[in-house]
């Protein structure tokens, strides 16, 4: 147990719930400790007492067997004993019951903000709509799975689901909370420390569940304005005849059926939006770091990276190919 | 041998060949290129433009096109969330038609062969149906067939999609005998 509790701490820190960096993840630690300590306490006790009856001498052996217990002392005394292994282990569950109770409580109600940023993320089968809702149209921001927020702010996270149950878990900053189709929730996250966070799909929702992952960045109030500014633009206009004409070859083929650039025709929402694609850390809802290369890989054959996923592998003439990569490079 | 065991044998390899039979049913093939190449005349009919219907869509398509995914429940079901997913349902509604024609009843004015639906797509057709052709790749295509041929009972009914999200006014496809759609006057006018 203890080699288990180890291996958790020296997780990967941006994707640990025992590196809390928000208030409602430092309370889930918190409880994570107590039933840690109690645990090995628990656990040594069991070793000392399984040891003493291990190095008791054995009874010489005789032909009758002996009585079940010696006398009404020793049978006073099992009494006892068991009375208060019985105790211990009920007062110990009460102890850790009522404190999982309170942090669950203290958790969904400690942040509540009077103009707090406010998100929707939607699940889809594998990738996650991310949603800056504003009562402006054209001030709403619509990006994938990708996720910024200020630090030291509570952000309210508004839930849904197009498809199958998922679960939406950033275990720096909270406990998991399942997005469940025509059905909505609203919870509270806050990060108090700068970073990336990753957050994983905590509910299986079919061949693809482990790749369904998102990044989570906590900047300061400064950057994050600056990123909504710059992801509420449309795409830049191509300056190069490569990348119009990959323009030509995103609008032209099967990519405009599923997917939208804000600025041009394409408006699919079948798909991630891909307006500020190069701007995003992941491919692939995490499956790959985004660079050039693995772009390629992708738009050639998801299926072979992910497969199973809604993206169907693209042929395209190698020009082609080269200026659509071109064109979707200059998306930031 | 004993008769007993003989029975065993028998038995044990009956079971056995029963799920080789269902393995087709359930395979999920990602990455195969379907066999669509020659399956239409190459000539895009109609983006909403009346076309003479005596090239290509009338042509008779060649006979060993086949369906890849005809015993694959899995491709039909991921035919039948495409089909709404492009918004086929925007014309043809959910087999009841509206805007286009019915595709939940025997009558088929460019045929009901796999081979005669993926060419209604991929060419188009005059009066309104558009060409998908380069905007849909073929295995999805050939997935969409799959499901509109469900629609009318012309898939075997352990393939065919036990139910629908929407609303449907009549049996869903795997309980439509195919007996109703395909009537004694023959299966649809050539």
């Amino acid at each position: 147990m203890t080699c288990f509790g180890l291996l958790l701490i020296s997780a990967s820190p941006i994707q640990s719930a025992l590196h809390a960096a928000g208030p409602q993840a430092a309370r889930i630690e918190r409880l994570w400790w107590l039933m840690f300590w109690v645990a090995v306490a628990v656990f040594v006790l069991v070793i000392a007492v399984l040891s003493g009856a291990l190095g008791r001498s054995r009874q010489k052996s005789t032909n009758t067997p002996p009585p079940l217990l010696d006398t009404s002392a020793a049978d006073r005394m099992a009494t006892r004993v068991i009375g208060a292994a019985v105790a211990i282990t009920v007062a110990i569950l009460f102890v850790l019951l009522v404190d999982s109770v309170v942090a669950g409580k203290n958790e969904t109600q400690s942040l509540v903000s009077k103009n707090p940023v406010s998100i929707q993320v939607v699940g889809y089968q594998w990738w996650w709509e991310i949603t800056y809702p504003n009562t402006d149209a054209s001030q709403t921001l619509v990006t994938a799975n990708e996720i910024h927020i200020p630090v030291g702010v509570p952000v309210v996270i508004n839930t849904a689901a197009r498809d199958v149950i998922h679960s939406f878990w950033v275990p720096n900053l909270n406990g998991k909370r399942d997005l469940i189709p025509g059905y909505s929730t609203a919870f509270w996250i806050q990060a108090d420390k700068p970073g990336v966070y990753r957050g994983q799909c905590a509910e299986f929702c079919g061949i693809q569940h482990a790749k369904m992952a998102f990044y989570l960045v906590a900047e300061s109030n400064e950057d994050f304005q600056k990123w909504v500014q710059q992801q509420l633009q449309s795409a830049p206009e191509p300056d190069t005849d490569q990348k119009r004409r990959g323009r030509e070859v995103f609008l032209s083929s099967q990519c405009v059926m599923c997917h939208t650039i804000r600025g041009t025709i394409a408006g699919s929402r079948l798909g991630p939006d891909l307006t500020h694609i190069a701007s995003r850390t992941s491919l692939g809802a995490g499956t790959l770091p985004n660079n050039i290369g693995n772009l390629a890989a992708w738009i050639a054959d998801p299926q072979g990276i992910k497969p199973g996923c809604r993206m169907p592998p693209n042929e395209l003439p190698a020009g082609d190919q080269q200026a659509l990569l071109a064109y979707l490079e200059s998306l930031q | 041998m004993s008769t007993e065991t003989k029975f065993s044998v028998t038995v044990c390899v009956f079971l056995l060949l029963t799920t080789l039979t269902a393995c087709e049913r359930e395979d999920r093939r990602f990455r195969e290129p379907a066999p669509s190449s020659g399956a239409t005349s190459g000539l895009t009919v109609s983006g909403l433009h009346p076309a003479d219907p005596t090239k290509g869509a009338n042509q008779p398509p060649p006979e060993w096109v086949q369906n890849p995914y005809a015993n694959n429940a899995y491709a039909v079901s991921e035919g039948q969330k495409l089909y709404n997913a492009y918004n086929c349902s925007g014309c043809h509604f959910h087999g009841g038609g509206g805007i286009g024609p019915p595709l939940m009843d025997n009558t088929w004015t460019y045929g009901s062969e796999p081979q005669n639906i993926y060419g209604d797509i991929v060419e188009g057709r005059p009066n309104g149906m558009p060409s998908f052709r380069g905007k849909i790749p073929d295995q999805q295509v050939w997935e969409i067939v799959s499901f509109v041929r469900s629609m009318s009972g012309q898939l075997s009914k352990d393939v065919a999609p036990g139910r629908s999200d929407e609303m449907q006014g009549g049996n869903p496809p795997s309980s439509t005998p195919r007996e109703q759609t395909h009537g004694p006057e023959g299966v649809h006018p050539k």
